[in-house]
Parts: structure tokens; sequence; C-alpha cells
């Protein structure tokens, strides 16, 4: 025994190798039956892939650090269901590259804020947050509303999320710069293309200012489907494929 | 352990192993750590077999107790439902002056209703009411689609301007922005319409236009203002006799408003609500100030 466990010491490489080895176990067995378990994502209806307009405005999510402040996950516990809504479901991040559920609330938690308020209010809160809520310390973020929103590397972002299984088809791929201008274009020639396209996505002037596609349309656009997809008045949290 | 050896000093074993003529004192681990790692491979044994752990090829060990976190939330979200039910069940045959004369019935409907008016409400109408530009205000007894308890709980239930198919819908021409009336004749009817407000006491019209802007009114506002513009509940058309305006109530703001025909959207809350929170929401609403006397209440929406 001590001879076997003196090899180890002594040659470090071997050592190396048998941590590994051993770290290696555990990982696996926890980690591996999870790509194969066809009950990791439960298939829920109404769940889509970004449009592209609502994905600029997850990069702007990200890079403004809203993350910072506010989770996308309501937890399966009663006050959280009381107030935020149902709870969220894996499926519903499942396009999500990275999630962005979080542990950390200084604001409200965002999985349903979609469809909650009106994109009037979006605006004034995003311009002014304490004109709409006294008592928020968020900080304005008006500077979107000005910003023309540079969707030129939208295909290459579509791009990235196909090879991480997004399931966009070469269609949306060609036209993502032209799509995600399109959204928020409700008079534009494209937008019947996109509906076409994006069945289900909303096409509206979400900025209220229809000269301009900006980035504050992209951001309330991206906030205006948040949670919203799922028609939970016919989501059976009971049946037992989806008792999890 | 061959070169095992006990050391003079502390007299102590070593653990034999030498590296350039150091060797280490084989201590044993202490007595309290060592029952917490024990400890805690058979509490991890035990939680194997009594709570889901293991992933399998097709499922995973459900374990001995058959926990579930959504199972139980939803058995406390129903808990909290059925403590509510006989409450809600006497607010659905209730009318706004029946819950007044019920005083428990009256302090339930204001709790529920302002705990999801805190939560949902308050971010666009403010915490006790008060509203914004562009927001109504709840708290006064100035109502755009009527102030009764059922008018307050349809609202709530469908939106205005929402997504919901029975959405209470107006629309206000963008008489500038779409060229409709001339900048000459907007300032004409921005005249008229505050010399038949109240505030016409605090911003004093131009008789003169104000006397031009009547006849372009009487064409263009009438059929939804009303031809003395005290509005129409019906069509969501507000009453222009008062001094409360939903976009400001400056010359510029009122001018602005006619110029540009703008209309907010209130979400519908029916499929976040159910219809004993709706009710109380209409409730705690109606008493916030201005809710008027409901003849016939109306029958409880069945929840969805």
């Amino acid at each position: 025994m001590w001879s076997f466990h003196r090899w180890f010491e002594r040659h470090s490489l071997i050592l190396l190798i048998g941590i590994l080895v051993v770290v290696s176990i555990g990982g696996l067995v926890q980690i591996t039956p999870l790509f194969f378990i066809e009950s990791t994502i439960e298939r829920v209806e109404g769940v889509r892939p970004y449009t592209p307009l609502e994905l600029a405005g997850r990069q702007i999510y990200i890079r403004e650090g809203c993350y910072t402040c506010h989770s996308q996950m309501i937890r399966p516990l009663r006050d959280e269901v009381e107030r935020y809504g149902h709870y969220s479901l894996a499926a519903e991040s499942m396009y999500d590259h990275p999630f962005q559920w979080g542990s950390k609330r200084t604001g409200p938690d965002l999985a349903r804020v979609g469809g909650r308020y009106s994109d009037e209010w979006h605006r004034a809160h995003l311009d002014d947050p304490r004109s709409m809520v006294p008592g928020s310390i968020m900080p304005p973020y008006r500077f979107l509303a000005r910003a023309e929103l540079d969707a030129s590397r939208m295909q290459d972002h579509l791009r990235v999320n196909r090879i991480l299984r997004v399931p966009y088809t070469d269609v949306q791929q060609a036209n993502a710069v032209i799509d995600a201008r399109a959204q928020a274009e409700p008079n534009g020639d494209a937008a019947y293309d996109f509906e076409q396209r994006y069945p289900g996505a909303v096409v509206r002037d979400f900025d209220g200012d229809p000269a301009r596609v900006t980035e504050m349309d992209a951001l309330i656009a991206y906030l205006q489907m948040l949670g919203a997809g799922v028609d939970f008045s016919t989501y059976q949290a009971e049946a037992p494929e989806n008792q999890r | 352990m061959a070169n095992s050896e006990r050391d003079e000093a502390t007299g102590m074993q070593t653990t034999g192993h030498e590296w350039d003529g150091l060797r280490e004192l084989d201590t044993p681990l202490p007595r309290w750590w060592l029952i917490v790692f024990y400890t805690s491979i058979v509490a991890a044994v035990i939680y194997w077999v009594l709570m889901p752990a293991w992933p399998l090829m097709n499922g995973y060990t459900r374990g001995v107790l058959n926990w579930s976190d959504r199972r139980n939330v939803a058995a406390e979200v129903q808990a909290l439902q059925s403590a509510r039910a006989p409450m809600f069940a006497r607010l659905a045959e209730a009318s706004a002056e029946g819950i007044a004369a019920d005083p428990e019935l009256q302090q339930f409907a204001i709790a529920a209703g302002q705990s999801a008016f805190g939560d949902n409400c308050a971010t666009c109408h403010g915490a006790g009411g008060g509203g914004a530009p562009g927001f109504p205000v709840l708290a006064d007894n100035v109502w755009i689609w009527g102030g009764t308890l059922a008018d307050i709980e349809q609202t709530i239930r469908v939106g205005v301007r929402s997504s919901h198919p029975e959405a209470r819908f107006s629309q206000m021409p963008a008489f500038g922005r779409d060229g409709l009336l001339s900048p000459r004749q907007i300032g004409d009817t921005t005249e008229y319409v505050i010399s038949i407000s109240m505030a016409r006491a605090r911003l004093t019209p131009d008789r003169a236009a104000a006397a031009r802007g009547g006849v372009i009114y009487q064409e263009q506002c009438a059929s939804c203002h009303g031809g003395e513009g005290a509005g129409d509940r019906l069509i969501g058309a507000p009453s222009l006799n008062d001094d409360l305006w939903l976009y400001g109530g400056s010359r510029a703001e009122i001018r602005r408003q006619v110029e540009q025909g703008r209309g907010g959207v209130m979400p519908s809350w029916e499929a976040r609500f159910d219809a004993g929170t709706l009710r109380s929401l209409a409730y705690y609403v109606h008493e916030m100030g201005g809710g008027e006397p409901d003849a016939a209440p109306a029958p409880l929406t069945p929840p969805q």
C-alpha cells in the first residue's frame, strides 16, 4: 500500500493525472446524464428564439449590466409566485446564452416583466426612473433613446447562437440586419416579411420615435417579451412530465 | 510503514516519509473534524435515499419522500386561495355599497387590493394613485372610462389599448402631426378648449381665437368630447370641462395633445389576477377617493 502511495507522491505528473481522474468521476457522474436525459429541458409551447431586435436588446441589457441588480428567475416559492407570477421554467431560458437568472435583487425580478407595463412607461422609466418610481435608485438610461441601434453584426450574433443550437434558419440569419429594423417599423416595407419569419413576435414602434430605430427600441422589445411567451392558462404544471 | 518511527520531542509517530532529511509527524486529525466528516457522508447517503438526488439515463432518483418544489408551491398557493375563498365569494356578491356596509369584508378587500396595487399598479399610477403625466390619477373623481366599481373592474380586466380582444380603445387623431389642422387652427382650438374648461381661470383664453376655435371644435372634436366638452366615458373621451389634464395643463401641453393625440397603453390584467383579486383591486381603486356609486354589480368573471 505504501509503495503504491509513494509511487504517486513521488511522480508529480502521475499524481496530477490521478487527481484529474478522481475529480472527473465526480463531475461525469453528475453532469453527463444531463446531456442525454430528455427531461432536462421540457418542451413548453410558446417559447421561441429571440428576434434580432430582441437579441440586440438583450446585448444592451448585458452591456449595461442590468443583471447586476435584476434577476430573471421566479423561484417556486409562494410569495414569489404571488408577487411576480408563475415561477420560471427551465424552457423559458433555453435560448439564453448565457442565461440571466441571477441571485441578487436590488431591483425587482424581470422574468415576467413582458406586457406588464406599457412601452410608454418603459420609456419614461428608463429616461428617468424616479419620475415613475419615486424611491428608485436605478440610474437613468436616457442615452438609449438617442443612440441609433447598431445592427450591423446581427448576422454574426445569429450565427453564434446557431452554433449553440438555437434553431434559427438560414433565411432568418441572412435577413437578421433587415429584421432588426423591421420589428421597430410597423409601417416599413419589411414588417410583413418579418412577421412571416418570426410568428408570434410583435412589430411596434417601441421607443415612440418612428423616424429611428434606437437602442431604446431594442431594449424595450426585449423587456416586453420576457416571460410573456408561455400561456399559463393552458400550461399543466401538475402533469407528470412537468413535475420536476 | 517500514520507515515509521517515534519522534522523541513529541512522542508522536512519524509518517515515515523523508525528503532531504525532513520527516513529518503523523498527527491524527482532530476528533471533532472527523466526526463532522463522517456525519456528512452519512447525511449525504440519507439525503440520497429521501430526496431527489441522482440523474439516471432516463430520469432521476425520486427519493422516498417524493419531494417536488412545484407540487409544494402549488399546494401552498392553493392553501392561500382556499383561505381567501370565503371572502372572495362574499365579494363576488357585493356591490360597492355592500362592501362598505360590511366592515370585515371592506377591510379584507382594501388589504387584498392594496397589496396587489402596490406590486402591480403603483409602478405607473403612483403609490397613492397620484398618477404621472400620461398615467391617469386614480385618487380623484375624474374617470376616462367610468368610475363605478364595475367600470373600474372592467378597465383593470381588459386594459386600455392592450392586446386583449375586448380592450377599451379610443384613438384621438394627431391633428398637428398628421396635418389635419394647421398650426393656427390648432392654436385657436387650444384657446377654445381652455375657454370651456376650468383652466380658463388661470390661463385666460384669447376670446377672438377661442371664437374661431369653437367652430373647429364643433367640426373636429365634438363628436367624441361632446358639444359642451363633457366627454363620453363610453368611448373613453375625457371631459374637457374640468382642470385635470392627463398630459399636463399648461397652454403648451394642451396644444401638444391636440397636435399629437397621444394615448397610453394599460395592460390587461385578466391573466395575472384571479377574479377575487380583480374585484378587491377595483374596490381599492374605487375607494381611493373618487369611486362612484354602483347601481347593479356586475357578476364576477369566472376564473380562467
